[in-house]
């Protein structure tokens, strides 16, 4: 049989997909027993134990300097910023995107502004966000907002001019006005698509969310990466790093349900 | 009968290239209008006038003696080949869409006994296009037959002066095509519609038309096909008898494909 052609039941692709992961924690226990052979106080490959009892520390016990509990301050630090900055960027996409398929108008005058403004890179304008915006949550939200309002933007904009001419003509022969058309046909059929361009923006959101962290910050996820970073601390980087990406699994897994549940017709025709 | 629709010296052009040059005809009342021709000939820009989608470059396009905006409105109703029907909305939805626009302007949608009430009439166009028992499904679960229903129960809700059909049948299979021609007919009788159909199927033309118009460019320069447009070029009225000659008589009328036309 040729190999393009075989096809593994669904215990198959379970497996498949399982191996390479449990090969490479494998061949990271395997190294990092022969570091800590060598050399019994090894910071760079800490053993599983090492980074559960870190990271357990983290997330049970309060901090005696800020009477917190750290993972608990940094994770909803974290989210906080990423939510309102995600938010906004939304928002955005959906008013000024629609506007600009909708409206020629609209796109003739924002068009190219929003065509610069998405070439800046984002982290270039951090400093600026910091001298305008102070060192606080608002220059660490706007970097987000900024950083993937653009790409969302343009994503929508795009998305709603390649809606069938057909449509927009139906509609108006229906005696739909450039306001209700918007309402009724165009929204609709671009609120599917915005939560699909927000679940590709959450990779670079969650870029700037760390890089202003590690730049400015006391709480945050990125912030203490950044921190223990100073001594080496692996067995505290590594599992906030599978701590991140976890979440980052969870928003999307939570952003694609929504999509399913709220507009069927929009997944492979129907419920 | 009166004329519903009337050009006068119509012309459409595109910079140098001419499409439509001098189209001067009426269109009655209650008529069905078959358009024929081959393809860039004109019958679509011809349809695109008539809903208002683009405006004549010179002349006139009365409706009812006013003069047609180049905007669409409700008066025109139309169902073209594919995407006339809105995916994200249901059958009944999609119906009521018409009913939703003209009677709330800021929502676009009803509400409680006004709602029933649109509700009730969407329902009733939709059993009138045989769509009874389908009024709570989305278009992506429906063949293209029942799109097509869908997309015509859409446009009559409005009760348009005139209803413009782009080629709707071109895509389906030709059983639903004859299922399909048979209920235009009906709705045409029993709404007293007045109707334009582009296709592309001399036959469908003769068998449904009461009035067959062929679009086509009366000369042809060989050196700049581009700057002679297309115009009726055979425009016969129908009764039964004569539709088999009539329909030979056209075939022999219109120009050979522009292949051929190359080589002569």
């Amino acid at each position: 049989m040729r190999v393009v052609n075989i096809k593994l039941n669904r215990g198959g692709r379970l497996l498949a997909g399982a191996i390479p992961i449990i090969a490479m924690l494998i061949v990271y226990g395997v190294m990092s027993a022969a570091r800590l052979e060598a050399n019994e106080y090894d910071k760079v490959l800490p053993t599983f134990g090492a980074m559960s009892d870190a990271f357990l520390r983290l997330a049970i016990e309060t901090d005696a300097r800020t009477g917190q509990i750290t993972l608990l301050a940094d994770t909803l630090a974290s989210l906080r910023r990423l939510g309102i900055g995600a938010a906004i960027a939304t928002l955005s996409a959906l008013v000024f995107g629609i506007a600009l398929g909708v409206v020629p108008t609209v796109r003739a005058a924002l068009g190219p502004l929003i065509g610069i403004i998405a070439v800046i890179p984002p982290i270039a304008i951090l400093p600026i966000l910091f001298i305008a915006l102070g060192l606080g949550e608002t220059s660490k939200i706007a970097l987000i907002a900024i950083g993937i309002a653009p790409f969302m933007i343009r994503d929508m904009a795009a998305h709603v001019s390649a809606l069938p001419v057909e449509q927009i003509i139906k509609a108006q022969t229906l005696g739909a006005n450039s306001w209700q058309l918007t309402l009724r046909v165009v929204v609709p059929q671009a609120l599917p698509r915005l939560i699909h361009s927000l679940r590709l923006s959450m990779g670079p959101a969650w870029v700037f969310l760390i890089s202003a962290e590690a730049i400015a910050s006391n709480v945050g996820l990125g912030y203490r990466i950044f921190l223990v970073r100073r001594y080496l601390s692996m067995d505290i980087i590594l599992p906030y790093v599978a701590w991140i990406s976890l979440l980052a699994i969870a928003t999307d897994a939570l952003l694609m349900l929504l999509s399913r549940r709220a507009y069927p017709w929009a997944h492979e025709g129907g419920r | 009968m009166s004329a519903i629709l009337s050009f006068d010296n119509v012309w459409v052009e595109y910079r140098d290239k001419v499409v439509l040059e001098s189209v001067t005809l009426d269109i009655e009342e209650r008529s069905f209008v078959s358009l024929v021709g081959p393809s860039g000939a004109g019958k679509s820009t011809f349809l695109r006038l008539v809903l208002g989608q683009e405006g004549p470059t010179r002349g006139t396009v009365l409706l009812d003696g006013t003069k047609l905006k180049p905007e669409c409105e409700p008066d025109r109703g139309v169902v073209f080949q594919k995407y006339s029907v809105f995916p994200h909305m249901t059958a009944l939805q999609n119906v009521m869409l018409g009913l939703e626009c003209a009677r709330a302007p800021v929502m676009a949608r009803l509400y409680g006994k006004a709602r029933k009430r649109a509700r009730d009439e969407a329902a009733a166009m939709l059993e009138a296009v045989g769509l009874a028992h389908n009024l709570d499904i989305y278009p992506a679960q429906m063949s293209g037959g029942m799109q097509q229903r869908l997309a015509i129960a859409q446009a009559l809700v409005k009760h348009p002066r005139i209803l413009l059909l782009d080629e709707p049948f071109g895509a389906l299979d030709p059983g639903i095509r004859l299922d399909m021609q048979a209920l235009v007919t009906r709705l045409w009788r029993e709404h007293g519609l007045t109707i334009l159909l582009v296709t592309h199927d001399i036959q469908e033309a003769f068998k449904l038309g009461t009035r067959v118009l062929a679009f086509d460019k009366r000369r042809h320069d060989p050196h700049a096909p581009h700057r002679y447009g297309a115009t009726a070029v055979y425009d016969v009225a129908l009764d039964r008898k004569d539709r088999e000659d009539a329909e030979r008589e056209l075939a022999a009328h219109l120009s050979p494909q522009p292949a051929a036309a190359g080589a002569a």
